[in-house]
C-alpha cells in the first residue's frame, strides 16, 4: 500500500520507485574521458605535492593525474593502486575536501581544487573495467596468516600479503565481506553493488580465503588463530555503538544499523522510515543517515548536533550536502529525554553553550516531534581480545601496526581515537602487512 | 573609440584585419560573410593557370595540435590552391567588389614560373577591379612539388624575376608572400623588394607533421595510411612569425619595404604585435576558422581600446614602435641586473618554480619549512625560468638591482653605465674604446 511523506509512524513505500531511484543515484557521476583530461589539465604537477602529503596512503596523485591527462588511465590507476587497493573505494568515500583537495593549490589560487577523487575514481573504474587486478603474488612462501574481518583493514592487508607470497585466511563475522564500505556507507556514495564488485577484483590475486559468519570472540579465539597461524591481524572495527540512557523506547536505533539495512535492501520501497526523523549525532554516519532517511521520503529530517557548527565532524561538504537534501541541521542542542508510550513520540533537548573547554547546558529546552531516532554518537570496541593492551578507547598498536601480542597486528578503526575513515584503515591494513612479512621472513 | 581605418600600399580600409587566402575566401558566398561580419579585406585563395583546375585529396585536408580542453592550438593542411574554375573565381572577385568598394580585394595568384603563364592571368585579374594581387610563393605542399609555390620562395632569384614580371604587366600593388620555410628570412625580402615588390607578406605555414597515429603509424593528417607533410599555422606559429617580421622591419636594405604580418594572429594584441614590429595590417586565417568570421568583432574593440588607451589616434602609428628595440644579442646590456622576486602573498605553493629552478637551472629557489619559496640572490642567474613556469601571474617578477648595489652572486657593484659583448674583456674580438 502506498503511502506518502506525511503518512504518520514508521511505514514503507513514501515515494514511488522512480523517485526513489533518483534519491539514491551517484551522489557525483562519472567523468568521462574529456571531462577527465580537463580536470586532470588543471593539476600543476606540483613539487613535494600537498595533496600528496594530506593522503592517509600517500598515493602519488600528481603522477596519476598526468597519466590521466596523457590518456593512459591504466597507468594511472596502477599509481593508485599500488598505494591503496580500495582505490575505487576510496575515491567515492573519501572526505576528499579535508584531505588532499583541501590543499590543492588550485584550492588556494582559486577555491576551486583540482577534482581529484572523481580522478582517481575515472583511474580506477578504467582499471576495474579493463579486467583483474594488475598485481601478481610472489612465488608461496608457505607462511600462513589469519586476518580477522573483511572490511578496507584486512581487505588491504590480505591483498598486500597475498602480493608478498604468504596465504591469507579471512574470518568475517557477517555473511558478506566489505565492512563499512558494504553495510555503512551511504548508498548513493557506492552505487550498482560497486562494494562487492570491488571485494571480488581484489581477491582476484588469488590466496586469499573468506571464512564467512566466523566471529572473534564467539566462533573462533585469539588464542587458537595465534596457534594455528604465523601472524594474526585484527581489522575488526569499531562494532559495538555508543547508546543513550533512557532512549530505549521503540522507534529509537542505531544509525549504523539503519544504514546496514538500507544498503542490505532488495526493494528501497519495502524500507520504512519515519515522518519525523531526528538523527543525534555530528559525524558522517549522521549525515549518510539523515540524507537517506530524507530520500527514502521522510517528511522532515532533523540532524542534532550537540556543539556549534565549527565543531561538527561532518565536513562543510557534507553539512551542505544534508541542507541541499532537505536535512535540517540543529546545532547547540543536546538530548535530554525521549517520550512516547511505548514508541517515541519526542525528543527534548537542552541548548548547550562552549565555555571555555566544556559543554554547558543554557537551561533552555526545546522539543522535536519524533517517531524515528537515529543515535550516531560514536561506535565502540566490541568483542576486542581482552589479552591486547588498550590505548584509550582503542587497541594499542606501534607504528609498525603490531599490537601488545607479538605475533598479532592490527588496523583500521579499531586502533583509531576517532579518526575512523576507509582511506586510513587501508594505510594502515597495507602497514601491517608490510610489518608481518617482513616479520616472517626475518 | 580609436578610428581604425588603415592605409595600406594606398588601399583604405575600414580597419588593418584582412582574412589571409585560404580556405576562408575561397569563394564569394564566404567573402560576402567575412565582409558583413567586418573583416576589413581579404586575400582571395590564390587562383592558378586557366585549364582544369587543381584537385584536391578526399579525405582529411587538415590536422591539428591541442593545448588543454582541445584549445586548438596550430592547423597544418594539404590543401592546394583554388579548386574552381579560373573564370568562376574572377566573375565572383569582380561581383563582391563592386558591391564592397570600401573593403581590400587582393587577389592570391600561383602560376608556373614563367612569364607567358604571368602575363596570361595579370589582365584578367586585373579586368575584376580588385586591388592588388598578392604572389603565393609560400605554399609549402603540393604545389611546390609542381615547380610553385614554396619551390619559388626558396629561391630569391626567382622571386626577384617573378615579381618584375608582375610590376611589368599590372599597375596595382604587388605584394609578395613569402615561405618561412628558409633559412633566413631577408634574403628572400631583399629579393621582393629588388623586383620592385610593393610590400611583403608574412609568414606563410611552416612545414610540419602534427602527430603520427600510433596504431597504423601513419602521419596525421592520414590518406589511406600515408601522410604528406602540411602547413602548420595557428597561434604556435605567431612567436616566428614575429621574428621573420622583425627581422625584414630593421633590415636596411629593406627599407621603406612594408610589411602584411601573418601567422598566428588570434586576438587584437597579437595583431598590436605584428604591427609594432612593422607590420602595416595583418592576416588571419586559423582564428577564423576556429571561431568564425565574428571573432574580428574582438579584434576590432580590443585595438581601438587599446589605442585610446595610449592615446593613438591612427594605425600607422603603432606600426614599426618596437622595430628600434630589436637588436642583436651581442648588443644587450650586460651590466644590466635582475633578481627573482616571490611576491609571498600571490603565491599558491605548487613549488614548480622550485623544481624547474633545482632540476634544471641554478638551485636558486630554496624552499623552506611551511612550503615558504624563495629566491637566493646569490645563486639566482635571473633567467626568468621561474617566471615563465609560474601558474600565477605576476607572482614571480624580475627585479633590477639598482646601480650601486653589490650583486651577491658575482660580487661585483651594480654599474649603472651601459656595457655589451662588444666591449667585453672576455671576448677576443673586443675592440676597447679608446
Amino acid at each position: 500500500m502506498a503511502h506518502s511523506p506525511r503518512t504518520p509512524g514508521i511505514v514503507s513505500n513514501r515515494l514511488d520507485s522512480e523517485t526513489l531511484a533518483a534519491n539514491f543515484t551517484d551522489l557525483h557521476p562519472p567523468l568521462d574521458r574529456h571531462e577527465a583530461h580537463v580536470a586532470a589539465d588543471r593539476c600543476y604537477f606540483c613539487h613535494d605535492a600537498p595533496c600528496m602529503e594530506a593522503c592517509p596512503t600517500s598515493i602519488d596523485i600528481p603522477l596519476f593525474i598526468r597519466q590521466i591527462a596523457t590518456d593512459t588511465p591504466l597507468a594511472a590507476a596502477k599509481t593508485i593502486l599500488e598505494q591503496n587497493i580500495l582505490g575505487g573505494m576510496c575515491a567515492r568515500v573519501c572526505p576528499t575536501e579535508t584531505l588532499c583537495e583541501e590543499v590543492c593549490v588550485r584550492e588556494t589560487a582559486e577555491g576551486k581544487p583540482v577534482l581529484i577523487g572523481q580522478l582517481q575514481r575515472y583511474a580506477t573504474d578504467a582499471a576495474m573495467a579493463h579486467g583483474p587486478q594488475p598485481f601478481k603474488r610472489a612465488a608461496p612462501t608457505g607462511k600462513q596468516v589469519a586476518v580477522v574481518g573483511a572490511g578496507p583493514a584486512g581487505l588491504s592487508c590480505a591483498h598486500r600479503l597475498a602480493m608478498h607470497g604468504h596465504s591469507v585466511v579471512i574470518y568475517e563475522a557477517r555473511e558478506k565481506p566489505g565492512g563499512l564500505n558494504e553495510y555503512g556507507i551511504a548508498s548513493y556514495k557506492t552505487v550498482e553493488g560497486f562494494a562487492q564488485k570491488e571485494v571480488d577484483w581484489l581477491l582476484g590475486i588469488g590466496g586469499i580465503e573468506i571464512l564467512y559468519d566466523h566471529k572473534l570472540g564467539s566462533d573462533v579465539t585469539l588464542e587458537v588463530l595465534t596457534d594455528k597461524y604465523d601472524a594474526v591481524f585484527l581489522g575488526i572495527g569499531k562494532a559495538g555503538v555508543h547508546g543513550l540512557e533512557a532512549f530505549d523506547l521503540e522507534g529509537v536505533r542505531p544509525a549504523v544499523d539503519f544504514i546496514a539495512d538500507l544498503r542490505q535492501a532488495e526493494d528501497l520501497a519495502t524500507l520504512p522510515v519515519g515522518r519525523n526523523v531526528v538523527v543525534i549525532g555530528g559525524g558522517m554516519t549522521a549525515v549518510d543517515a539523515a540524507v537517506q532517511a530524507k530520500a527514502l521520503g521522510a517528511e522532515n529530517v532533523t540532524i542534532a548536533y550537540r556543539r556549534d557548527r565549527g565543531a561538527m565532524p561532518a565536513s562543510t561538504f557534507e553539512q551542505d550536502l544534508a541542507a541541499a537534501r532537505g536535512v535540517k541541521l540543529v546545532f547547540n542542542a543536546n538530548p535530554v529525554s525521549v517520550s512516547g508510550n511505548g514508541a517515541v513520540e519526542s525528543v527534548t533537548f537542552e541548548y548547550t553553550t562552549q565555555e571555555g573547554g566544556t559543554l554547558k547546558g543554557t537551561g533552555e529546552e526545546f522539543t522535536l516531534s519524533a517517531d524515528q531516532v537515529f543515535l550516531a554518537i560514536g561506535q565502540a570496541l566490541d568483542g576486542a581480545p581482552d589479552a591486547l593492551a588498550r590505548d584509550g578507547s582503542a587497541l594499542a598498536a606501534d607504528a609498525t601496526m603490531q599490537t601488545s601480542h607479538p605475533k598479532v597486528w592490527a588496523g583500521g578503526d579499531c586502533t583509531t581515537q576517532g579518526e575512523d575513515l576507509t582511506v586510513t584503515a587501508v594505510a594502515q591494513g597495507r602497514d601491517a602487512a608490510e610489518a608481518i612479512h617482513l616479520h616472517l621472513t626475518a | 573609440m580609436a578610428d581604425l581605418t588603415t592605409n595600406f600600399l594606398g588601399i583604405t580600409t575600414p580597419n588593418p584585419f584582412w582574412l589571409a587566402s585560404a580556405p576562408p575566401t575561397d569563394k564569394e558566398y564566404n567573402v560576402r560573410r567575412a565582409f558583413e561580419a567586418g573583416w576589413g579585406g581579404v586575400v582571395w585563395k590564390t587562383l592558378g593557370e586557366e585549364g582544369p583546375p587543381v584537385v584536391n585529396v578526399n579525405g582529411p585536408r587538415y590536422g591539428a595540435m591541442y593545448g588543454a580542453d582541445r584549445r586548438l592550438l596550430a592547423l597544418n593542411n594539404i590543401e592546394l590552391i583554388t579548386d574552381r574554375p579560373l573564370q568562376t573565381n574572377l566573375e565572383e572577385i569582380a561581383r563582391v567588389k563592386a558591391d564592397y568598394p570600401d573593403r581590400a580585394i587582393i587577389v592570391s595568384i600561383m602560376v608556373p614560373c614563367d612569364e607567358r603563364s604571368w602575363k596570361a592571368i595579370l589582365p584578367r585579374v586585373a579586368e575584376t577591379g580588385a586591388d592588388g594581387i598578392e604572389l603565393n610563393f609560400g605554399c609549402p605542399h603540393g604545389m611546390s612539388e609542381r615547380g610553385m609555390g614554396a619551390a619559388v620562395g626558396q629561391v630569391p632569384e626567382y622571386i626577384e624575376m617573378v615579381t618584375r614580371w608582375c610590376k611589368e604587366n599590372y599597375d596595382k600593388p604587388v605584394i609578395v608572400k613569402l615561405t618561412p620555410n628558409i633559412t633566413d628570412i631577408r634574403y628572400p625580402a631583399r629579393a621582393a623588394h629588388n623586383g620592385g615588390a610593393d610590400a611583403v607578406s608574412l609568414i606563410n605555414t611552416v612545414n610540419s607533421i602534427t602527430s603520427v597515429n600510433l596504431d597504423d603509424f601513419s602521419p596525421e593528417p592520414s590518406i589511406d595510411g600515408k601522410g604528406s607533410h602540411g602547413g602548420m599555422c595557428g597561434p604556435a606559429v605567431k612567436p616566428m612569425a614575429l621574428n621573420m617580421v622583425a627581422e625584414i622591419a630593421r633590415d636596411p636594405e629593406c627599407k621603406g619595404l612594408p610589411i602584411s604580418g601573418i601567422g598566428g594572429v588570434t586576438t587584437w594584441r597579437d595583431a598590436a604585435e605584428f604591427m609594432s614590429l612593422g607590420a602595416g595590417n595583418v592576416q588571419v586565417c586559423t582564428a577564423a576558422m576556429t571561431y568564425g568570421f565574428k571573432v574580428v568583432q574582438e579584434m576590432i574593440s580590443g585595438l581601438s581600446d587599446w589605442m585610446d588607451k595610449k592615446g593613438y589616434t591612427d594605425t600607422s602609428e603603432i606600426v614599426g614602435r618596437a622595430v628600434p628595440n630589436v637588436t642583436d644579442w651581442q648588443y644587450l646590456n650586460l651590466n644590466y641586473v635582475s633578481k627573482a622576486v616571490i611576491d609571498q602573498d600571490l603565491c599558491i605553493k605548487c613549488g614548480r618554480c622550485y623544481a624547474a629552478c633545482e632540476d634544471t637551472s641554478h638551485q636558486a629557489i630554496l624552499m623552506k619549512e611551511g612550503r615558504v619559496f624563495e629566491v637566493d640572490d646569490s645563486e639566482c642567474v635571473a633567467c626568468n625560468l621561474c617566471v615563465n613556469v609560474c601558474p600565477v601571474e605576476d607572482c614571480i617578477t624580475m627585479e633590477r638591482m639598482a646601480a650601486g648595489e653589490t650583486d651577491p652572486r658575482t660580487g661585483k657593484v651594480v654599474s649603472d653605465e651601459y656595457a655589451n659583448w662588444t666591449t667585453h674583456p672576455n671576448n677576443p674580438g673586443a675592440c676597447a674604446a679608446e
